[in-house]
């Protein structure tokens, strides 16, 4: 008959609570707010917290907050305007010691972040901020590939005495002429053992060779392509001063770049776009104590200058090292660089690879300088903007760092290795940033939204106030309508929203305004089992039966029909998902979790809701109220 | 309270031939809309740059399009939005040329002087590679899920039913492209997720009269498929009509309070609705008869009656 197992009941209650727990972080506000980190050089204190405060007190900005939190300078302000206005001020103020970022501070007690509640993560339109979708040229890259290939095939014949009449690049590989039909074989031969991951076959005439680089040597091309570029961005992002940036692979050759917040599109593309290259550069006198001497004495020798290293000596400070003026080798003429493990003695060390020209360079130093120093330079070239007198001031701001230092143990060429490094991090740290000195492959930007906060501002009020008239909407009818049982499902329709907001914000998943969308129409749509339910129920009442029977054959009779009804719709749901991109993916999130909420609420809990107003009543139940 | 009298005994089925004409009819006008208007595909499918643009004072247009032809954006179609002083600015995907030369701050760069300075509101740049990209993916999306649909509901219920729904869910799609194409409203990525949230939703209705239907068919001895098919779409129609109603006033809701941005999607389903809801009324159940389903369709598969037999 018309039940409902105790149990079920604590489920419900339970999830109500849940529910409650982790939907409520939603409800409290984000400050706009200004983050202040410490950059190499500067220190997060309260003589930082003074700094700050007198900067907005001049500028006359009353500022909600100032304090150090989490091993940072918040400060949390009244609005946006507010916001924009004190990050240019703080930023001009502390230079470069100091990152200064746009940032929404939560203002959810600890005591629900403890639990691990959180709200929502704003979507890009819902928070302002710019997204960039780059592509990676993959063609450029295997180009690039192939030319230094072209110059090792031609090195490899000259080794071998094969004449050839050309190596040259062809729609599809490098095509080798050879002077002579009968040396092909030879020629093959050799090529393909010197260059292992070069496919070679047989030509179109008897004298003719055709290299391709094999498949798994392409997808290693792209993915260290997309590998170095990400990294770059990755760290330009930050020094740009931007809280959550989102930098990842999408697909093959993609990156997808979102800064919220980020206004100064122009500044941010240009930062982004920044190169940077590296510098093999010889170690003039010891490599530990020269350049200490130099900057005592101040008698720096003519042939060289003080570069400073990444790590920071005994004293916190970076530690100098002297090197010569003249550059044994550049970043374009690094080909590859690749992190593995010593064969001799299994530590982790780095190989590089560099192009004949470099390679030759390297060759004709490391033959007269082997125990000598060699330092690998690494140097960015950012354009930066500064407002002096109210006018824009664009420099280039040049920033040259030496990753490793190593001493010359034989006699090399183009292919060495870097030993001696700690761990395998380090290895694989060094090899990337030398990857990224190599001028990886262009990149272009094929996609790009920006959205101004106060729009953002605007898509968060009208999202919500249609989710609330289109709830509004559907209590005013169902009360109206289904009288008693309106109020069941009334109550069913308000857990299943909370549920949906606390399971979105469980899963961390981006709310946009579609998705606001999609929450109202989850609104309408998880009605439908409720409407199902209560027209079987007025439909078994007619037909005789008494109300409780009534009551238990709805639920009972709906319920095939209803899950029919919603797993269709979530395969449309799904579909959305997978194919869409951005915020018509949050649209689809919101129906997929918004059905399968409204398929709990709608039979389970509208069920134990009826059958506490309706069954185990004392007196005989003989209407119902539908 | 009835919004429907019970016990309506609409005979449907007589109305058949005429609504498949009035179908067919609209289908055909979706069908001519697409192949002479052809649909106002938005930046996401065509790539090109849009950017919204908040002027301190009131501005001359042709002044704006002046300046940006010197700045080398031929072509560029510039419009208000709402206020005098807001702009948005149309640009055509140019291929070959780096996209840089073609985002918001080139656009925002030529327009920006001293007396009138300009911010800007939102700007959307998509290359035109990712544009055809987010079209394919669309199409991709759309066969997925009528695809998904035909499997599910040959399982559960039988392949007539399938085809019936798929054919009457792919016509409400299909008018409701064609009324964009019609009225030429900006089609883009927001109005393809309410197409396919139609589509998850008429699903949903022609399902919920199919399930009658199979009830119907189980339970009843000799009576005419006609018969009982118009019994089922009786006996579901005030279900029908409340379901659609409730939604109906979500996405108004939506389309009023939502904003620009929503306002095309809303659109998009509030016409879905109710096609969705005619069609299942008048075209699901015609199309099954005519397809002659029976109680055989839908009696439990050959295998079972083997097994059965084989009990002692």
């Amino acid at each position: 008959m018309l039940e409902f197992p105790r149990w079920k009941y604590a489920l419900a209650a339970f999830m109500l609570l849940l529910g409650m727990l982790y939907a409520l972080p939603n409800v409290f506000p984000q400050d706009p707010a200004v983050q202040v980190t410490a950059n190499r050089g500067g220190t997060v204190d309260a003589a930082l917290t003074e700094r700050v405060k007198g900067v907005l007190e001049k500028a006359g900005i009353e500022a909600k907050q100032v304090e150090l939190e989490n091993g940072s300078l918040l400060v949390r302000l009244h609005d946006v305007k507010q916001q924009l206005k004190s990050v240019d001020l703080i930023r001009d103020a502390l230079k470069h010691e100091f990152t200064v970022a746009l940032n929404l501070a939560s203002t959810v007690p600890e005591w629900l972040t403890a639990l691990g509640a959180r709200p929502m993560v704003l979507g890009l339109d819902l928070q302002g901020g710019v997204h960039f979708l780059m592509e990676v040229d993959e063609r450029a890259a295997v180009q690039k590939r192939e030319t230094a290939l072209i110059e090792d095939i031609r090195a490899v014949l000259r080794e071998k005495e094969i004449a050839y009449a050309s190596v040259d690049r062809t729609e599809d590989g490098i095509g080798i002429v050879l002077r002579d039909a009968g040396v092909r074989d030879a020629a093959a031969t050799a090529i393909g053992a010197a260059l292992p991951e070069l496919l070679v076959e047989d030509g179109a005439t008897e004298a003719e060779l055709r290299a391709r680089l094999r498949e798994a040597e392409l997808k290693q091309i792209i993915d260290h392509t997309l590998e170095q570029n990400i990294s770059t961005l990755r760290n330009r992002v930050n020094e740009l001063g931007v809280a959550e940036p989102i930098v990842q692979r999408q697909g093959v050759s993609r990156i997808v770049v979102q800064l919220p917040g980020v206004q100064d599109t122009a500044l941010a593309k240009k930062i982004l776009g920044a190169t940077a290259t590296l510098e093999y550069r010889e170690v003039v006198g010891d490599s530990m104590t020269a350049a200490y001497d130099a900057l005592q004495s101040g008698r720096v020798p003519p042939d060289a200058r003080i570069y400073y290293r990444r790590q920071l000596g005994l004293d916190g400070k970076p530690i100098p090292v002297l090197l010569s003026k003249r550059v044994i080798a550049s970043g374009d003429q690094l080909v590859d660089a690749r992190a593995g493990f010593n064969p001799e003695d299994g530590s982790p060390m780095v190989s590089v690879r560099l192009n004949a020209a470099g390679g030759q360079r390297m060759l004709d130093f490391t033959s007269e300088n082997v125990g000598k120093g060699m330092a690998v330079v690494f140097i960015e070239r950012r354009p930066e903007t500064k407002i002096v007198d109210g006018k824009e001031v664009r420099s280039v701001r040049i920033t040259e760092e030496v990753i490793s230092v190593a001493t010359v143990q034989g006699v090399f060429g183009k292919t060495f290795q870097t030993t001696g490094l700690e761990s395998s991090k380090e290895a694989s740290e060094l090899a990337l940033l030398l990857r990224a000195g190599s001028l990886a492959a262009p990149v272009d930007i094929v996609e790009e939204r920006i959205i101004g906060p106060s729009l953002g501002q605007e898509n968060i009020r009208a999202g919500w106030l249609a989710v609330s008239f289109s709830f509004l909407f559907v209590l005013g009818f169902f009360l109206v309508y289904y009288k008693v049982f309106g109020v069941v499902t009334n109550l069913a329709l308000l857990l299943n929203l909370l549920l949906l907001v606390a399971v979105m914000s469980i899963l961390g998943a981006t709310l946009t305004l579609p998705g606001l969308a999609g929450i109202a129409l989850t609104v309408g749509m998880s009605v439908d089992a409720n409407v199902l339910i209560n027209e079987r129920i007025r439909e078994e009442l007619r037909a005789g039966n008494t109300p409780l029977a009534s009551i238990a054959a709805g639920f009972d009779k709906a319920s095939g029909t209803i899950a029919d009804a919603n797993v269709t719709a979530l395969l449309a749901g799904i579909a959305l998902f997978a194919f869409g991109t951005g915020p018509v993916k949050g649209f689809a999130v919101s129906l997929i979790v918004g059905i399968l909420t409204s398929m709990y609420t709608a039979v389970s809990v509208a069920r134990g809701i009826a059958t506490l107003i309706y069954a185990n009543r004392r007196k005989k139940v003989t209407k119902v109220s539908i | 309270m009835e919004l429907f009298p019970s016990n309506s005994k609409f005979d449907f089925m007589r109305l058949r031939r005429a609504a498949i004409a009035v179908a067919c009819a609209l289908a055909l006008i979706a069908l001519a809309a697409l192949l002479t208007r052809g649909l106002n595909f938005a930046l996401d499918f065509t790539g090109g740059t849009v950017a919204e643009l908040h002027f301190e004072k009131p501005v001359e247009l042709d002044d704006l399009r002046e300046r940006l032809d010197a700045a080398g954006f031929d072509g560029a179609v510039v419009q208000t939005i709402g206020a005098s002083n807001e702009v948005m600015v149309r640009l055509q995907p140019r291929g070959g040329e780096g996209a840089a030369a073609q985002t918001a701050d080139a656009v925002l760069q030529a327009v920006q002087s001293q007396d009138n300075p300009v911010t800007l509101v939102s700007s959307d740049f998509v290359g035109p590679q990712i544009g055809d990209e987010l079209a394919y993916n669309g199409v991709l999306a759309v066969v997925f899920v009528l695809v998904g649909f035909l499997i599910y509901i040959t399982i559960r219920f039988e392949w007539k039913f399938a085809v019936s729904a798929i054919v009457t869910t792919f016509f409400d799609v299909f008018v409701v492209v064609g009324y964009f194409a019609l009225v030429q409203r900006e089609f883009d990525l927001t109005v393809l997720a309410g197409v396919m949230s139609v589509m998850g939703y008429s699903i949903n209705d022609k399902i919920v009269v199919f399930d009658r239907v199979r009830e119907n068919f189980r339970s009843s001895l000799r009576v005419s498929p006609a018969e009982l098919l118009n019994a089922s779409v009786n006996q579901t129609l005030s279900r029908t009509i409340i379901t659609s109603f409730v939604a109906f006033l979500t996405v108004v809701a939506l389309y009023l309070y939502g904003g620009r941005s929503l306002e095309n999607m809303a659109e998009s389903q509030m016409i879905g609705i109710v096609l969705g809801t005619l069609s299942s009324i008048f075209v699901a159940c015609p199309l099954l008869l005519m397809l002659n389903v029976s109680k055989r369709d839908l009696l439990p598969k050959a295998r079972d009656l083997a097994a059965l037999e084989r009990r002692p």
